[in-house]
């Protein structure tokens, strides 16, 4: 790419048109003039482009930027569009606000609105513990299967999210307590082992272990709330134990050190900060994931 | 009559026999009779010579006085004003072949979203519409959907091989005869001679003061490019929705905003670039010219001045001969010049304004046949056989006589090369016209055996299975059912593949089964949301490949699609 200085200004042989002295590995530019429309055509950019700046927002100042006359603002934009979109869904939201969670459910349309913005506050609201696909994590439960501490048909679901689990703010909240039964001495080390054994053989657990004795210290301590067999009763907050799903790590330690020391998870109840309509559309949520009953 | 001296123009007026002298530049005739010339000379203390008739006006040729807007040598200010054009009406092969292609492109664009084409209940039945709400394209038995926009890349694939090919034989015939604008300026100028009459008429008119009859006729001729201007537009917009009823919503001020908008725009485009920018719109603002003639080479059919029998060319040939120089058969006339909708001159050899319209071949051949002479001083020809040519016109002095190629009986000899349609069949050729006719069969092929019934799943991502209390696992598939056809079908939903494992729609608190069935929408995607159910012991590994397999009850027609199912 060597540029070459043409002070002589030669003229093309062919077009007999004055060069620009500009060389590029011997291809010459020659200096046609410009059609006079192209100029015109600048002019009235450069025209609009002052006209446009007049109009709109577009000189950036110490503080905001000028306002422009037409008082154009891409954010008061949005604001509308938001506004519209929020119209648009009142009649929904309204139906929402006023039916069961089982009659939003029957109805296609409205399940599938309530389905999307529980969807929505899910991820916001949910998430941090359930994780973002509702799968759960120890301690929190897995929304997607179908075992249910609190009940799970959308009834139960609804008054979950509600009021929350444990939360003692809210006086209808669920609550229940599992005794501490090795730490108040209700059984001892031995028997919480054996009874912890015969729990993991009737989740069909690593480690677990029939046994009349543990049977027996099931029967006794853990059956009037877990259910004979460990059957699980919504009711009382209390997860069956005769199936692979945990609350916890699923493993023969986890439950001595559940029946040793209980854990209580709290869940906060949601009505006072999302909202009944949204608690709802949560619900109907949670209630498609799968495992709803 | 005219009558030459340097620098001075004499205008003798007919009547009154009134002399008006300016002084001039470039020009140098003076109009008048031989006496009056020579006493005008006196006068003037100069000699002032007659001049005579040409030969070509002798035989019914009239000199033009034209200039190319590109002729060399005169310098330009920095930016130019534009050169007005004032083509002549041709006549001739080729300006025939230019109406009809007018004819039938502007016919084709006119008519097209008017066609019908029957396509069931459940379709629009225009032949050719793009439908963007619904995103679909038909063209009578086609119908694209947007995930198959790759056939629309396949055909500006072939229209680059198409370019390709017609460049490299028959050089810018694009430009020349089927471009858009050149058909619409073809149309516009059409107009402005049916009202302002041709060439001379219109030069005269554009430099009378105005008066009515110029105003009436400048608007009449405005108003009637406007009306086209605003019905190309107008068609434009029909084949975007179904034109009966967009045209009856246009005339009642029904049709929406964009509508308007979009003939709007049109208009303005069709009268700004057909009506006034005309050839500035090829020469400055169009990419094609650069591209197209870095396309061309030395076997491509060009407009080319055949300056080996042309030059020298000459107004006074008798004379010339008596005088023994050499005459080329170039009468310099300038019909070609006047003809030229880009107005340059070709005898100034190929040039980037040059469409290759060929409307000088015919205005040179009418000269050529009253002159007596063979056609085609201005053709179609390759570099190759005009360099051919050259080579056979070139004397054993070294110099291009036109003697050379004429025999005796003053005809040209046979060894001059003349267009020929076995230059279009090359290797470079052939193989462009292969590749574009197998990508145009394989894209036929393709299209015409596509399914008409497919299927995609998307196994979920979170979580990827499920423990259930019962052990067995569940795993969620967004699965997407596309029913190309026109009706409405039943689909039969299996799994293949699977040991134990069952499904069931979610949303339905039904027990899972292993086969379902439903009834999908005509023209549509039906998307489903399947749970599946496994025992993990029924299953070899901890993850089992599987097939989700779609079949149309009435017709057999299936579609299978592979999907995993995850476990612990």
């Amino acid at each position: 790419m060597a540029e070459k200085e043409n002070p002589q200004n030669e003229i093309d042989e062919i077009s007999g048109v004055e060069t620009t002295g500009h060389e590029w590995d011997g291809i010459r530019e020659l200096n046609n003039p410009l059609p006079r429309w192209w100029l015109w055509t600048f002019y009235a950019c450069i025209i609009w482009a002052i006209g446009y700046m007049i109009a709109y927002p577009a000189i950036p100042l110490i503080k905001g930027n000028t306002p422009g006359l037409l008082g154009y603002s891409s954010r008061a934009d949005v604001a509308r569009e938001i506004e519209a979109a929020k119209e648009g869904q009142v009649t929904f939201l309204d139906m929402i606000s006023q039916s069961e969670v089982s009659d939003i459910i029957a109805n296609d349309e409205l399940a599938r609105f309530a389905r999307a913005g529980g969807q929505a506050a899910f991820k916001v609201n949910c998430s941090q513990c359930h994780g973002s696909g509702a799968q759960g994590s120890v301690g929190f439960p897995n929304l997607n299967d179908d075992e249910w501490i609190w009940g799970g048909s959308a009834q139960d679901i609804y008054l979950t999210i509600a009021h929350g689990v444990r939360y003692e703010e809210d006086f209808d909240t669920r609550f229940n307590e599992m005794p501490a039964f090795g730490a108040f001495g209700i059984l001892s080390r031995e028997e919480i082992q054996t009874v912890a054994s015969y729990t993991a053989f009737l989740g069909g657990l690593e480690g677990g272990q029939d046994s009349e004795e543990g049977a027996l210290i099931f029967e006794n301590n853990c059956a009037a709330c877990h259910g004979p067999g460990g059957l699980g009763e919504p009711a009382l907050g209390a997860p069956p134990l005769n199936n692979a799903i945990s609350l916890y790590a699923g493993n023969l330690e986890s439950i001595v050190a559940q029946v040793n020391t209980p854990q209580h998870g709290v869940m906060p109840g949601w009505t006072e900060k999302l909202g009944d309509t949204v608690v709802k559309q949560l619900a109907v949520y949670v209630h498609s994931l799968g495992g709803g009953e | 009559m005219v009558c030459r001296a340097d620098a001075v123009e004499c205008i003798i007026h007919r009547r009154t026999g009134w002399i008006e002298l300016t002084e001039i530049k470039a020009k140098n005739e003076l109009v008048g009779n031989k006496a009056r010339c020579s006493s005008i000379g006196s006068i003037l203390g100069t000699t002032l010579m007659l001049e005579e008739k040409t030969d070509a006006e002798q035989q019914g040729i009239k000199r033009i006085d034209v200039e190319a807007v590109n002729t060399a040598g005169v310098r330009e200010p920095l930016y130019a004003a534009r050169k007005k054009v004032f083509p002549q009406r041709a006549k001739g092969t080729f300006r025939r072949l230019k109406w009809i292609i007018m004819v039938l492109t502007l016919a084709v664009y006119y008519i097209t979203p008017w066609l019908k084409w029957d396509r069931g209940e459940f379709a629009p039945d225009q032949a050719v519409l793009i439908d963007l709400a619904n995103r679909r394209f038909y063209f009578f038995f086609i119908e694209i959907w947007p995930q198959e926009f790759y056939y629309v890349a396949g055909l500006l694939v072939m229209a680059g091989i198409g370019l390709f090919l017609v460049t490299s034989t028959v050089g810018r015939a694009w430009c020349g005869y089927t471009c858009p604008q050149t058909v619409w300026v073809d149309l516009f100028l059409v107009v402005e001679r049916a009202i302002e009459g041709d060439r001379n008429a219109r030069i005269k008119l554009d430099k009378s003061p105005w008066s009515v009859n110029k105003l009436a006729k400048r608007l009449s001729k405005h108003a009637v490019w406007l009306l086209i201007a605003v019905s190309t537009g107008g068609a434009w917009i029909f084949y975007f929705a179904e034109a009966p009823n967009l045209l009856r919503e246009l005339v009642t001020l029904q049709a929406p905003a964009i509508a308007y908008i979009t003939i709007a725009i049109l208009t303005a485009t069709t009268y700004t670039f057909g009506g006034l920018m005309r050839e500035q719109v090829c020469t400055y603002m169009c990419p094609w010219p650069r591209i197209q003639a870095a396309m061309l080479d030395e076997h491509s059919a060009t407009v080319t001045y055949n300056d080996w029998r042309g030059e020298p060319r000459n107004k006074h040939t008798k004379k010339a001969i008596a005088e023994g120089k050499n005459v080329g058969d170039c009468v310099d006339c300038n019909a070609c010049v006047a003809v030229c909708p880009m107005g340059i001159d070709i005898r100034n050899g190929q040039q980037l304004e040059c469409i290759t319209c060929a409307l000088c071949i015919d205005a040179c051949d009418n000269v050529m046949d009253k002159l007596g002479k063979e056609r085609g001083l201005i053709s179609y020809t390759t570099l190759n056989d005009y360099n051919a040519n050259v080579k056979l016109a070139t004397g054993p002095d070294g110099l291009v006589n036109p003697k050379n190629v004429r025999g005796k009986n003053g005809r040209l000899v046979d060894a001059v090369i003349n267009a020929n349609w076995r230059t279009l069949i090359r290797p470079r050729t052939l193989l462009y016209a292969a590749l574009l006719g197998s990508i145009g069969f394989g894209m036929l092929y393709v299209l015409s055996t596509r399914d008409q019934l497919s299927l995609s799943v998307l196994h979920d991502r979170n979580p990827l299975y499920v423990l259930l209390s019962d052990g067995s696992v569940r795993n969620g598939y967004d699965v997407k059912i596309v029913n190309m056809e026109n009706d409405p079908r039943t689909i039969e939903l299996t799994m293949n593949g699977l040991a134990g494992g069952s499904m069931r729609l979610a949303g339905q608190n039904s027990e899972p089964v292993g086969t379902l069935q439903f009834e999908i929408e005509p023209d549509q995607v039906h998307p489903l949301r399947l749970y599946v159910q496994a025992d993990p012991d029924d299953l070899a590994g901890k993850s089992e490949i599987f097939e989700f397999v779609i079949t149309d009850i009435q017709n057999d027609e299936s579609a299978v699609a592979r999907a995993k199912f995850e476990t612990p």
